[in-house]
């Protein structure tokens, strides 16, 4: 029995998870079975832009056990709500079809092989449309995709006055555009849901981030109310952002296949219709101009950055948004112009990947700052420190840093472990000769939550409670998606409660039995809903002793008040919404003010060795100093930054996602490959605790930093080590090769 | 056609379609969904089962040439309620996040530290390199299989 006033925060208890993944008794959607579950495949479109005259059934095949829906089916309006009407849940006779493999058709059956069989039988008439495939192309507005000029959305930011005087009177002008393509978030468990319907309520199960998004969808596609549907979570293999918006759709399609066979339906994605059909990372074009004066200062910035956001709005904006915020980094400047856009394309849409907009942005600054300590002729370390926001500080939007920065704090971490011996367990082949070597650095910082004032018109809610047995539960929305947030939940619920972690349990999300805590994304699960948990379950904690007092119980033993209240009177819940911390304002037409409550900082140095004659990269040492807050859970923390880091990595040097008339080209782990165990170097993770007051015991987010610095730090060492610039992520063999030659990169 | 096989210690027939994937027959037949499917094409190795002690991709192997070999999942790992000691460790260092690898990679783990009890972090690197994981840089994978192999040789 622990005592109360015990705290479980900090320490790397084991995840309450751990047991059920390590025997592969973990049950995810594929390894549900329900009976008479029938088996759905997607009909998808083979072109990026057409007309969709009609889809015609072979009359030779035998239908007649399998079920099939296309958008007659539909009686209410067809599309997947999100943030606009856009998108249809398949696309209707004489409809546009917007980009290659998008869903025209559903079929189901309980054979799952002769499903297979059944859709080499289903032809598909289209009148082809001239199809718009890269930003050049949807900028030029020959062919319009959305609006009258494709643009899906525009933000501009500013600060200070005369930036051209400011560029004029500017010592050093660095100049430079950055691309960067597309990443397949790769999660190892593809996309999966089953449906059933039930006395005309609709019951969804799968793989997901955030359930109230498909319960909002699903109520609008079939005209349902709330407590007509219900979203439940598997265990999730896995997400990245890939399992935010997308689920929706996949949703939509296995609940109109139910509806229809009248039987349960599960669909299960392949994974090449996994990596073909759902998100990526926007691709992304920055053009950076940054003025310097003598001193070594930045006095002006224009920034133009332009998003490919596929074929449907999705949460482009959102994106954008945040890309546009990130892109000066975290730097004092005074003047400054960005002015951002999300484009249409007959792309398959872009979507939610970990860092969310920043990680492009982030690329293009911080080749930027390296550039412009080169022009300087100052080390690129001391030129972030010169430059960086501290405390008192005014960002690009105006906002005074109050607390809780570490922008000092992350580098000299960085710079101490550098002169540590190196693990030198992953080095460049011995044989090789001639190897060229170089170091790269970088600096940034990332907004923990939502956007803006996103967290104030979300008002996330969690409930803690005494369930009828005397057990205490956390009722929360956010999933766990091997983020470890269920058990950081316990963790600060029974500190809260003064009851060991065992006491409590994390209800597993559905909507029937949790209250919409807001999406699991942007960083916000532990520092914006763990802060939640806390208030709720400190509430339940008064309620509880003040049910003692009237009783004449011992009021320090919680554990046992709650059973007491379970025996006697029942379940006890107590519901907490979320409050922005008093003082936060942004303006979301000027975008000014508090764009973030609070900022993670991190530093990342990297050491690359290049072989000569083939240009392949090595890793060989990756420093990673990130700051959290405080880290509730130092391994899950741990974690989440060296996942995030080599996913970066990944981006950087090896992963990427070929497009040929806007069809995913290489849609498989064999041709879309991830870093294995052999490419990953040995890690040094620096976890950085600088408190952000507002967040439960001084956490902020964790989960999208690691993501955003580390592709500036391997352009930046390939710098150092080939002496040319390498703007364009992914930098592949063949890319470093076309540098060098002095082509295009 | 039927074939017979050992499987987790127990002898078992099945009639089936032989160029049925291992993996379905594992997991649909006889419902031992602990092996998971990522790829379909052996790239990922979340299919990853013992046959004959040699750890294979599941989803590469037609049931068919199992007739008269020994097969063993991830659920033989433990035994009773008991986790084997690779099983601890992946728990205790991180090693397991979203979990859908895990198993695949509990398996690879025990058939490498059985083979090379002594490798370095280096070469385990690359005895693991055939199983993916998204969420962890394999860094605590690695840091929990080196210390299931040093306890091994502490404890003898």
């Amino acid at each position: 029995m622990t005592k109360p006033g015990h705290s479980f925060v900090g320490h790397s208890v084991n995840r309450v998870d751990g047991h059920a993944k390590v025997s592969g008794r973990a049950i995810y959607v594929d390894d549900i079975s329900m009976p008479g579950m029938l088996h759905g495949r997607t009909v998808r479109s083979k072109v990026a832009h057409g007309t969709l005259k009609d889809i015609v059934f072979d009359a030779a095949f035998d239908w007649s056990d399998i079920t099939t829906v296309t958008a007659k089916d539909i009686t209410g309006p067809n599309f997947v709500a999100l943030m606009e009407e856009d998108q249809p849940a398949l696309v209707p006779m004489g409809g546009k079809i917007m980009h290659h493999d998008e869903p025209v058709a559903l079929i189901c059956g309980p054979d799952k092989s002769k499903v297979d069989a059944a859709m080499a039988h289903i032809d598909q008439q289209v009148d082809e449309l001239p199809a718009v495939l890269s930003i050049d192309e949807s900028r030029a507005a020959n062919t319009l995709l959305y609006g009258d000029d494709n643009i899906f959305k525009a933000y501009t930011l500013e600060k200070g006055e005369g930036l051209d005087e400011a560029f004029a009177a500017a010592d050093h002008i660095v100049e430079g555009e950055y691309f960067t393509g597309a990443q397949e978030q790769m999660y190892i468990e593809t996309q999966g849901m089953i449906a059933h319907w039930q006395d005309e309520s609709l019951h969804i199960t799968g793989s997901m981030q955030c359930p109230y998004y498909i319960h909002n969808a699903m109520k609008s596609l079939f005209g349902l109310e709330d407590e007509a549907v219900v979203i439940s979570q598997a265990v999730t293999g896995g997400g990245f952002g890939g399992k935010e918006e997308y689920p929706s759709m996949l949703a939509a399609h296995v609940a109109l296949l139910a509806k229809k066979a009248g039987a349960p339906v599960k669909i299960i994605y392949d994974r090449s219709e996994d990596v073909a059909a759902t998100t990526k990372r926007h691709p992304c074009l920055v053009k950076h101009r940054l003025g310097l004066n003598a001193h070594g200062e930045i006095v002006a910035a224009d920034v133009d950055i332009t998003f490919d956001g596929g074929a449907y709005v999705t949460l482009s904006p959102v994106v954008l948004s945040r890309g546009v915020l990130h892109s000066i980094g975290p730097y004092k400047c005074p003047t400054l112009r960005v002015v951002g856009r999300m484009m249409a394309t007959n792309t398959p849409p872009h979507g939610a990947y970990r860092g969310f907009g920043a990680p492009q942005t982030t690329f293009a600054y911080e080749r930027q700052i390296d550039k412009a300590a080169r022009v300087l002729g100052m080390d690129p370390v001391e030129f972030r420190l010169r430059n960086r926001l501290n405390l008192g500080d005014e960002t690009a939007t105006g906002q005074i840093l109050k607390n809780s920065v570490a922008s000092e704090k992350v580098v000299r971490e960085v710079m101490a472990q550098a002169e540590k011996e190196p693990p030198n367990d992953i080095c460049m082949p011995k044989a090789v000769q001639d190897v060229k070597r170089g170091r790269g650095f970088a600096l940034y910082y990332h907004g923990a939550g939502f956007t803006g004032s996103g967290e104030d018109r979300l008002k996330g809610r969690v409930a803690v409670a005494v369930n009828k047995q005397g057990e205490f539960e956390v009722r929360s929305a956010s999933t766990d998606i091997g983020q470890g947030a269920f058990t950081i939940f316990t963790q600060i619920a029974a500190t809260t409660l003064g009851v060991d972690v065992a006491n409590v349990k994390v209800v597993q999300p559905n909507t029937k039995m949790v209250p919409d805590s807001g999406p699991t994304v942007a960083s916000r699960t532990c520092m914006v809903v763990g802060g939640i948990v806390e208030q709720a379950a400190n509430g339940l904690k008064e309620k509880l002793q003040a049910y003692g007092e009237s009783k004449g119980l011992d009021c320090g033993d919680v554990l046992a008040l709650a059973e007491a209240h379970a025996k006697d009177v029942g379940e006890l819940a107590f519901e907490t919404t979320y409050k922005s911390p008093p003082g936060i304002h942004f303006d979301d037409q000027t975008y000014r003010g508090d764009a973030y409550p609070c900022y993670g900082w991190a530093a990342c140095l990297v050491d690359v060795a290049v072989d000569p004659d083939t240009y392949e990269v090595t890793v060989e040492r990756c420093i990673h100093a990130v700051d959290v807050g405080k880290a509730v859970h130092p391994i899950i923390v741990k974690g989440q930054i060296e996942g995030g880091t080599m996913q970066a990595l990944g981006w950087a040097l090896w992963e990427s996602v070929l497009y040929k008339n806007g069809k995913v080209m290489n849609p498989s782990m064999t041709d879309c490959i991830i870093p294995t165990a052999m490419e990953a170097p040995e890690l040094e993770t620096i976890i950085v605790e600088e408190p952000y007051p507002h967040g439960p015991h001084g956490a902020k987010g964790v989960g999208e930093i690691p993501m955003d610095g580390p592709a500036a730090a391997v352009a930046n060492a390939l710098q150092d080590a080939l002496g040319k610039s390498f703007d364009v992520v992914p930098m592949l063999p063949e890319t470093i090769a076309e540098v060098l030659k002095g082509g295009p990169a | 056609m039927k074939i017979d096989f050992t499987l987790n210690g127990e002898q078992r027939e099945i009639d089936v379609t032989p160029m049925s994937r291992l993996l379905d027959v594992l997991r649909c037949d006889f419902e031992l969904t602990g092996s998971k499917e990522g790829c379909g094409e052996g790239e990922c190795g979340a299919c990853t089962v013992f046959v004959d002690g040699k750890a294979v991709n599941s989803c590469l192997i037609p049931v068919a040439q199992m007739q008269g070999r020994e097969v063993r999942t991830v659920e033989s790992l433990a035994s009773n309620e008991m986790l084997s000691d690779v099983q601890q460790a992946l728990i205790k260092f991180g090693g397991t996040q979203c979990g859908i690898c895990t198993p695949g990679i509990a398996m690879m783990a025990s058939a490498a530290l059985e083979a090379e009890p002594n490798a370095s972090r280096a070469r385990m690197r690359e005895l693991m390199a055939g199983n993916l994981c998204r969420c962890t840089g394999y860094q605590l994978i690695i840091d929990a299989v080196i210390s299931a192999a040093e306890a091994r040789r502490r404890h003898g």
